[in-house]
């Protein structure tokens, strides 16, 4: 036998969860080699047995931003902020691509991983959690395509707005990881979700500005259509990296505020749910 | 000494609502009759007029109640019937499910022996697995690094640790499972018997890691329906009946309370009306018996003495060419015999048809037959190239004791089923 790592044993206690401290957010620090853990194995088997392996990454961004291009560009001529139609689609199709496929595989993390959670203890935030980071790496890689894009067009960022960009990806995440908490809760004991996540995010595209300017929007329509946080995170994309419109304004932090909201009231409604998943899945 | 585990109070409730039997045995018919109703359904739930029966959720305790204490490096065995609450004590303990009131302390990491292959992963290799699986244990990337060469040792693997586990065989599947769970060296460790799978060889091998960690003044909690293994392997036992704490004791006392309290059903199987498939008709099962010598219902055999089982029946027709079936196989599913009530020519032509009425059918099983160990006993009721009537595989289970039986006199287990007396003769040549 090899060493054996001693470490002083610590006392848990067990019982039923109440209030807020019942979010028990300091497991999920202490089990934070586990997240590592599943992000790396759902990257690693994500394009296991496919023929174009991780280019799947960028040809589904680059194949919808031709099929807008031709659709929305050259037949109905979207006005797109005097941008290139291209690039000002492809900024857009960026964080929306992260967040959808953060929905599809994070309202799946625990039902397809039952026998994890009917077995063993762990923070079952982790699955959610480590799903939508997983996408940050298909995220990365579409985001070559991108700069590819941008030096073609001659378009510059301005350091002004450039350092903005992580900002709007952490609301992208957060907004993504609260809408995924939500459904994969919901998942566990309905699996209607998996038949209405279709039409939910085919919905949601229609009212985030992926395809179109928000400019389009009426003003007093304005107010409503920034409650989708989508939308102040495609806008802060193409502001921070094509200097489009007017930059932050009040119609981001109603973004802002509805992306916490729904992160919050996510967190709340699955520890809530969390002590009966082993049962009901 | 120090309190490992500190249960107080513990309670764990279930609800048994329409929402889990729902469409259980998935009939077209009844799915399209149930969404037909929905509009109905979700009027009546906003109006709060719950429609009769259906959205009524009863609950139920699987525990009630329980309050014990585990010193550090004690090895408490845990009894009970099924449904007893055996499991749902473990996976609390293991906060795989919260309890519903009461508090548990626990102090160190548990680890349990049916975490085994937990995580893996088809498409990750023998490697990957090993760091994946580890983490998912609780174990550390550095308790890991320091482990790894020992775990692969362990496993007899190690030509293929770069190999995806999709390509290995079951066999080398489980011992890489095993060998991971087997090094994770939890402070508190949980085995539950009841649930485990895997082969002979694989329980042995559970059996073996559970002996040596009690060794090595760890606490466990072991939970098995075999109770020479309980009193083989632990100093102190708890009786659960019904989420209950019976009684807690001396691992000796406890299990003859158990054995003699007779809870419930042991040795017995009595099939309720609703348990009887409507097309069993026109047989109907009553009742399954196992008796020893003296007629009385027991739960262990002795392997020295004669069995009976008895299988009581009704008839509402007429049958022709009914024969009942008896099935008995060891607990890792082995069928050990075979044997029908009209095997014996006589018998056969004497009961060619059966006329309605209440029957029993008794088999005396000889004596020096059964090993040490738990077998299950399975019910059928057929006419041979005709129909079945009704079958049960696993309709009950007994133990067998072996005290004084041949052999007895090494203590190590014999491998096999069967452990009968043998007309042995030694010759000397020279």
């Amino acid at each position: 036998m090899t060493e054996i790592i001693k470490h002083e044993p610590t006392t848990v206690y067990i019982k039923p969860p109440k209030g807020l401290a019942a979010l028990n957010l300091r497991d999920l620090w202490i089990y934070r080699e586990l997240v590592f853990f599943m992000i790396w194995r759902d990257i690693k088997v994500r394009y296991k047995q496919t023929l174009l392996g991780a280019l799947w990454a960028i040809i589904q961004p680059v194949l919808t931003m031709l099929v807008f291009t031709f659709l929305f560009g050259k037949i109905a001529k979207v006005s797109s902020d005097g941008i290139p139609y291209p690039i000002f689609s492809y900024t857009a199709l960026l964080p929306w691509g992260l967040f959808v496929g953060a929905l599809n595989q994070a309202s799946r993390s625990l039902t397809s991983n039952h026998n994890m959670i009917t077995k063993i203890y762990f923070p079952r935030l982790i699955l959610p959690v480590a799903s939508v980071l997983g996408g940050l790496v298909d995220f990365a890689i579409a985001f070559v395509v991108l700069i590819g894009l941008m030096v073609y067009y001659s378009v510059t960022p301005s350091w002004a707005s450039l350092w903005t960009l992580p900002l709007f990806l952490l609301l992208a995440i957060i907004a993504a990881l609260g809408v995924s908490l939500w459904l994969s809760a919901i998942n566990v004991q309905y699996r209607d979700v998996n038949y209405a996540l279709p039409f939910l995010t085919q919905f949601w595209l229609f009212i985030t500005p992926v395809a179109y300017s928000s400019k389009v929007i009426s003003e007093k329509w304005q107010l409503a259509y920034s409650m989708n946080p989508m939308a102040g995170v495609v806008n802060g994309f193409r502001w921070a990296l094509l200097g489009s419109g007017s930059g932050p304004d009040a119609s981001l932090w109603v973004s802002v505020a509805i992306s916490f909201l729904i992160l919050f009231s996510g967190l709340i409604y699955f520890r809530n749910m969390e002590k009966t998943f082993a049962d009901t899945i | 000494m120090a309190i490992a585990i500190s249960v107080k109070n513990l309670g764990k409730r279930y609800r048994i609502g329409a929402a889990q039997t729902k469409f259980k045995y998935g009939m077209l018919r009844e799915v399209l009759v149930d969404v037909a109703m929905t509009p109905v359904r979700i009027y009546k739930g906003l109006t709060g007029k719950a429609v009769r029966g259906t959205s009524s959720s009863s609950s139920f305790w699987a525990l009630k109640d329980i309050s014990f204490d585990v010193e550090e490096g004690k090895v408490l065995g845990i009894v009970g019937r099924n449904g007893a609450g055996k499991s749902t004590l473990l996976k609390i303990l293991s906060r795989v499910t919260e309890p519903t009131e009461g508090t548990v302390s626990v102090r160190g990491r548990v680890g349990s022996l049916l975490e085994v292959g937990t995580g893996f992963h088809p498409e990750l290799t023998g490697r990957e697995n090993i760091f994946m699986n580890g983490a998912i244990l609780g174990m550390k990337n550095a308790e890991i690094e320091s482990k790894f060469d020992e775990i692969v040792d362990f496993s007899e693997v190690s030509q293929f640790i770069d190999t995806p586990v999709k390509r290995y065989s079951s066999g080398m599947y489980l011992r890489l499972a095993f060998a991971v769970a087997a090094h994770l060296e939890p402070e508190i460790l949980v085995v539950d018997e009841v649930l485990a799978v895997g082969d002979a060889e694989f329980q042995r091998k559970c059996l073996g890691k559970m002996g040596d960690v009690a060794q090595q003044g760890r606490t466990v909690l072991f939970v098995s329906h075999n109770m020479s293994a309980i009193l083989r392997l632990t100093q102190e036992a708890i009786v659960l009946n019904k989420g209950q704490l019976l009684m807690r004791g001396p691992t000796q006392e406890a299990v003859d309370y158990y054995l003699s309290s007779g809870q419930a059903q042991a040795g017995e199987r009595i099939w309720d009306v609703h348990e009887i498939p409507a097309s069993s008709a026109p047989f109907r099962p009553i009742s399954l018996k196992v008796k020893d010598r003296s007629g009385k219902v027991v739960d262990t055999i002795r392997s020295t003495e004669p069995v009976y089982i008895e299988f009581e029946y009704q008839l509402d027709a007429p049958i022709t060419g009914l024969r009942i079936g008896f099935y008995l196989s060891t607990m890792r599913g082995e069928y050990v015999l075979t044997s029908f009530d009209t095997d014996d020519p006589q018998m056969f032509d004497q009961f060619d048809s059966r006329k309605s009425g209440h029957y029993i059918s008794c088999a005396e099983i000889p004596a020096d037959i059964f090993n040490e160990g738990r077998y299950g006993l399975g019910v059928n009721a057929s006419s041979f190239g005709v129909r079945r009537y009704f079958m049960d595989e696993n309709a009950l289970a007994f133990n067998v004791d072996i005290s004084g039986a041949p052999g007895t006199q090494w203590l190590e287990p014999r491998v096999g089923p069967v452990r009968p007396r043998l007309e042995w003769k030694i010759e000397k040549l020279v």
